[in-house]
C-alpha cells in the first residue's frame, strides 16, 4: 500500500468516526443518575483533578529544587570567581583556579558537529522510509532505526574507543587532513594528532547516537502529512524531491524542529560515550583533532575524587551552566517556532 | 591504590575530620609506552626528560635527547602522545610529586596534586583508562600502577634514580625505596617515597593508605576492622607479593599497631583495643 492511498483511507475513516460520535452526543440521552451517585462522581472528578494537578506541579517543584540545589552547591565557586566563571579558561586543581569556558566550548562544539552530521542523514532516512522505500523494507528499517536508539550510551563509548577511534585514526583522519585540511580558514580544524581521540571523534559518535532520535521523529511527522496535499503536488508534475522540499517539510516544520531539539538535548547531556573518546583534556585548541572536555565528561571524571571544596563547587557550577545551556537552547527553539508561525500568518 | 599517597595534601583535612591514617601496602608507578619494536624495560628514561615530555617540550620519539639515552634502541620518527589521568588520583599525586622533585620547571608551572592542570595530552579515567589509551595510541606514553603494566603486558621504561642508576620496576626496587622511609618522623605515616636515595630504589614509589575515624561510635565494629587489618598484615604478605605490591616491613607494622592503640577511641574516650 502506498502512503498516499493509506492516508486518504484513514482520512475517510476519521470522518465516519466523527459522524458516529455526533450521533451519540445528540441522539441517545442516558437516564439521569440518582443524586448521591452524582455527588460521588463529582467528588471523584475533583479528586482526579487534584491528583493530576499534583503530578503536573511536582514536575515544576522538582525543576525548581534541582535549580536550587545546583545554585546552593555552586555558590562558593560563583562567589570566588564571579560572573566571569563561564568565560574563564582556567582549570587548575593545584592552584584552585576554575572556569567553565573549556567545558562549555567542548559541549557546544561536539553537539554542533553531531547535529551537522545527524540532521542531513536523519532527513535522508526519514525521507526514504516515508516516500521511497518499498513496503517490505519499511518495517525492518524502521525497527532498526529505533533499536539504534535503545543501545546504551556506554556501548557507544566502548565501540567508539575500541573500534571507531583506531579506524578513524588510520583511514579517515589522514584523508580529512589531506583534503579539508588544505582549505583556507577552516583547514586548521582538520590538522593535528591523528590518534582517533578528540572533539571531532566525540562529535561523530554523538551524531550516531542522536540520528535514531531525529530520524524516527522526522519519519513520524512525515507520515502524518495529508495524502491529498502530496497527491496534488504530484498531480501538478512535481518530483519526489520537490514534494518533500515544498510540501512535506513546510507542513511538518514544527515536528522536525522538535525532533532536532530532542537530538540536541541528548547530545548536550551525553556523558559516558563522550568521556570515552573526547580525550578529557582541559584545553581549547584550534584543531578538532585535539582532545577537549565537555561539561558532562568533566563531571563524570572529576566528581568522585575532587580534592578541594572549591573544586567540587566549580563542578556543580558547571552542572548549573549545562542546565542553563539546555534551557536557552529550548527557549531559542520555541522562539524560532513562534517566529516561523508568525511568518506563516503573514504569507497567507 | 585509589586513595594512595595523598598524605601530605590531605593531612590538614584528616585532622579536621577526626580521621587517622595508616599505610596498607607499598607499590610503584611506572611509565609505559606504545612503541613498535621496543621491549619492556629496554628503553631508558630520566626524570628531566619525562617532565619535558609531559610539559610538551619534547614532541617526537626520535628527539636527540631521547636517542642519546638509548643507544641501540630503534626509535621511530613518531609523535609522542601524552596520556595521563582524567580523574583525581593518588597515582597522579605520586607521579607529579616525582616530576616536581626532578624538574624545577614542572614544579613552578604545574606542581603536584591528585589532579593538576596538564599542559599536554589526553586523559583516561582510572589506571585502566590510561592503560587502554596507551595501548590504542601509537607513540603513546602514560603512567600506571605497576600491576596494570604487568597485567596488560605493557612496555615499561627503565628510570634513572637519585643515585644515577637505571632501574627496572619490580617489588625489589619498590622495597629498596621503601627501606629509606622514616615512618615515625611524619605524622600519620605521611611519608612519600618518590626519588629516594639508594642504588636500587625505584624513583616513583608510594604507599596506599587506610583512613579510619578516630572516634569509633560502634567500638566492637571498629575493633573488628582493626582485627582484619592486623590479620592482613600478618597473613597477607604473600598475596601482596603475588600482586606485585610490597608488604609493609615488620617494624612499621609494630608502629601502626601502637598508633591503633593510642588513636582509636570509643565514644566515651576509652581505647577500643585492649
Amino acid at each position: 500500500m502506498s502512503s498516499h492511498s493509506s492516508v486518504l483511507g484513514s482520512g475517510g475513516a476519521l470522518e465516519i468516526g466523527e459522524a458516529g460520535l455526533a450521533g451519540a452526543a445528540t441522539g441517545v440521552r442516558p437516564p439521569s443518575p440518582p443524586r448521591d451517585r452524582m455527588q460521588a462522581q463529582r467528588f471523584q472528578d475533583a479528586l482526579f483533578h487534584q491528583v493530576t494537578r499534583f503530578f503536573a506541579f511536582s514536575v515544576l517543584a522538582i525543576l525548581v529544587a534541582i535549580l536550587g540545589a545546583l545554585l546552593y552547591g555552586a555558590w562558593p565557586a560563583l562567589k570566588e570567581f564571579g560572573a566571569g566563571f563561564p568565560f574563564s579558561a582556567d582549570w587548575n586543581p593545584v592552584t584552585d583556579k576554575f572556569g567553565g569556558l573549556i567545558s562549555v566550548y567542548g559541549t557546544l562544539s561536539t553537539s554542533f558537529i553531531a547535529l551537522f552530521v545527524a540532521i542531513p542523514v536523519s532527513f535522508g532516512i526519514a525521507l526514504f522510509l516515508t516516500e521511497l522505500c518499498p513496503p517490505s523494507l519499511r518495517g525492518p528499517l524502521g525497527i532498526a532505526v529505533e533499536l539504534l536508539a535503545a543501545v546504551p550510551s556506554i556501548i557507544y563509548g566502548m565501540w567508539g574507543l575500541f573500534v571507531f577511534a583506531p579506524l578513524f585514526a588510520d583511514y579517515v583522519q589522514p584523508l580529512l587532513s589531506a583534503t579539508l585540511g588544505n582549505i583556507p580558514f577552516i583547514g586548521g580544524l582538520f590538522q593535528g594528532p591523528k590518534n582517533g581521540i578528540g572533539i571531532l571523534s566525540a562529535g561523530l559518535i554523538l551524531s550516531v547516537m542522536v540520528i535514531p532520535f531525529i530520524a524516527s521523529v522526522m519519519r513520524d511527522v512525515f507520515e502524518v502529512v495529508p495524502g491529498i496535499l502530496k497527491e496534488s503536488a504530484y498531480g501538478l508534475g512535481a518530483t519526489t524531491w520537490e514534494v518533500v522540499w515544498n510540501v512535506v517539510l513546510p507542513y511538518t516544520r514544527v515536528g522536525v524542529i522538535g525532533g532536532v531539539m530532542l537530538g540536541l538535548g541528548r547530545a548536550l547531556g551525553e556523558t559516558m560515550a563522550v568521556t570515552f573518546v573526547i580525550g578529557n583534556a582541559h584545553r581549547i585548541s584550534p584543531s578538532l583533532y585535539e582532545a577537549g572536555n565537555s561539561i558532562a565528561s568533566t563531571l563524570a571524571n572529576e566528581f568522585a575524587e575532587a580534592s578541594s571544596d572549591l573544586h567540587v563547587s566549580s563542578l556543580i557550577a558547571l552542572g548549573l551552566i549545562l542546565f542553563f545551556v539546555t534551557f536557552v537552547v529550548l527557549a531559542l527553539s520555541k522562539i524560532l517556532l513562534m517566529r516561523l508561525g508568525r511568518l506563516e500568518g503573514e504569507k497567507t | 591504590m585509589r586513595t594512595a599517597c595523598q598524605a601530605r595534601k590531605w593531612r590538614p583535612r584528616i585532622q579536621e575530620d577526626g580521621l587517622v591514617q595508616f599505610p596498607a601496602i607499598i607499590g610503584g608507578v611506572v611509565p609505559v609506552v606504545n612503541l613498535e619494536g621496543v621491549t619492556p624495560g629496554q628503553m631508558k628514561m630520566n626524570g628531566a626528560l619525562l617532565a619535558d615530555i609531559y610539559l610538551g617540550k619534547i614532541k617526537k620519539w626520535n628527539d636527540p635527547a631521547i636517542v642519546a639515552l638509548n643507544a641501540g634502541v630503534k626509535l621511530p620518527d613518531e609523535n609522542i602522545t601524552v596520556v595521563r589521568r582524567a580523574d583525581g588520583s593518588g597515582t597522579t599525586f605520586l607521579f607529579t610529586n616525582y616530576l616536581s622533585k626532578v624538574s624545577v620547571e614542572w614544579k613552578d608551572k604545574i606542581g603536584a596534586g591528585t589532579a593538576v592542570q596538564w599542559p599536554e595530552g589526553v586523559g583516561g579515567k582510572g589506571n585502566e583508562g590510561v592503560a587502554s589509551y596507551v595501548q590504542r595510541i601509537k607513540g603513546g606514553i602514560g603512567y600506571v600502577e605497576y600491576a596494570y603494566a604487568k597485567k596488560n603486558k605493557m612496555t615499561h621504561l627503565a628510570l634513572k634514580n637519585k643515585a644515577g642508576e637505571y632501574v627496572q620496576p619490580d617489588d625489589l626496587t619498590f622495597q629498596a625505596a621503601a627501606a629509606f622511609a622514616e615512618w615515625s618522623k611524619v605524622p600519620g605515616f605521611g611519608e612519600i617515597l618518590t626519588e629516594q636515595p639508594g642504588k636500587t630504589s625505584w624513583p616513583i614509589t608510594g604507599a596506599s593508605f587506610v583512613l579510619m575515624h578516630k572516634v569509633q561510635v560502634d567500638a566492637a565494629k571498629g575493633a573488628e576492622v582493626v582485627k582484619f587489618f592486623d590479620w592482613a598484615f600478618k597473613n597477607g604478605q604473600k598475596t601482596a607479593e603475588e600482586l606485585d605490591y610490597v608488604p609493609l616491613p615488620a617494624a612499621l607494622v609494630k608502629q601502626i599497631d601502637a598508633a591503633w592503640r593510642t588513636s582509636l577511641k570509643d565514644a566515651s574516650g576509652n581505647p577500643i583495643l585492649k
